[in-house]
């Protein structure tokens, strides 16, 4: 099966609150089961994505990194 | 032979808690850049989480949400002093410590942007977008003569102490 990521950020550069206020914002105007891809720098993004996917219910399919960028893809709950 | 009996103080019965941590109440009280940045960060972050969350302004706090270009607030010369030794806005909050004269603010806003980290006033705008509720303490604004239209767009009815704690029974509750 393929994932089909319905929207991409890029939020590299970014710093703390913003990756996550970002993608919850550009979130709410999906529907169920669409899938977001992230790109962030900030190396904090990897613990508060997990623990906003916890935190939403959305889920965190992917937590990765490619030197030094963060790549994120969930699905909307 | 009298008997004193030590009895328990009574606690006032409350209503059954509801999930816990839904919500977050942050008490902004001081005005201070170092301490509004962190209390817009963690607000934003907690609506951005689904969290209700509400920020009440009392005291110094509420010249943070001043509008940045109203000068002179108050009614009488007291309270008119206060707000020119004490300029609201969030273009002009001043550091806990190293103020410098209004250098070290400068210097903190500018390596701010330089490291992309977003300014009190963007945070406030992504509050309101998120839906904070930002609720200004009315005692407070009745003693340091500041009126609604001295404050920001999508500020809250002012509210007193009840409202403050009626929030707080059932959120998580920060004094900053």
């Amino acid at each position: 099966m393929t994932l089909a990521i319905s929207t991409q950020l890029d939020l590299k550069g970014l710093s703390c609150p913003l990756p996550i206020v970002k993608t919850a914002k550009a979130m709410r105007g999906l529907v169920s089961g669409d899938l977001v891809e992230v790109l962030a720098t900030d190396p904090g993004s990897v613990k508060d994505f997990a623990a906003w996917a916890r935190a939403t219910g959305n889920e965190l399919l992917e937590s990765s990194q490619f030197g030094n960028v963060f790549r994120f893809v969930i699905r909307k709950r | 032979m009298l008997e004193t009996i030590e009895r328990p103080a009574e606690a006032i019965p409350s209503a059954p808690p509801k999930t816990a941590h839904e919500k977050l109440v942050v008490v902004a009280w001081s005005d201070d850049l170092d301490k509004i940045w962190p209390t817009l960060i963690l607000a934003t972050t907690a609506a951005a989480s689904g969290m209700q969350t509400t920020i009440f302004f009392t005291f110094w706090g509420l010249f943070s949400i001043v509008k940045n270009d109203v000068r002179i607030t108050g009614e009488n010369w007291m309270q008119r002093m206060l707000a020119v030794a004490n300029r609201g806005g969030t273009g002009h909050l001043r550091l806990s410590k190293m103020n410098f004269l209004g250098a070290g603010p400068m210097m903190m806003r500018k390596l701010a942007k330089d490291h992309k980290v977003a300014s009190p006033q963007e945070l406030l705008d992504i509050a309101r977008d998120l839906g904070v509720k930002l609720v200004p303490c009315q005692m407070t604004m009745d003693l340091m003569g500041l009126k609604r239209e001295d404050l920001v767009e999508g500020v809250g009815e002012p509210a007193g102490a009840m409202s403050a704690i009626e929030d707080m029974k059932d959120a998580v509750t920060l004094f900053i």
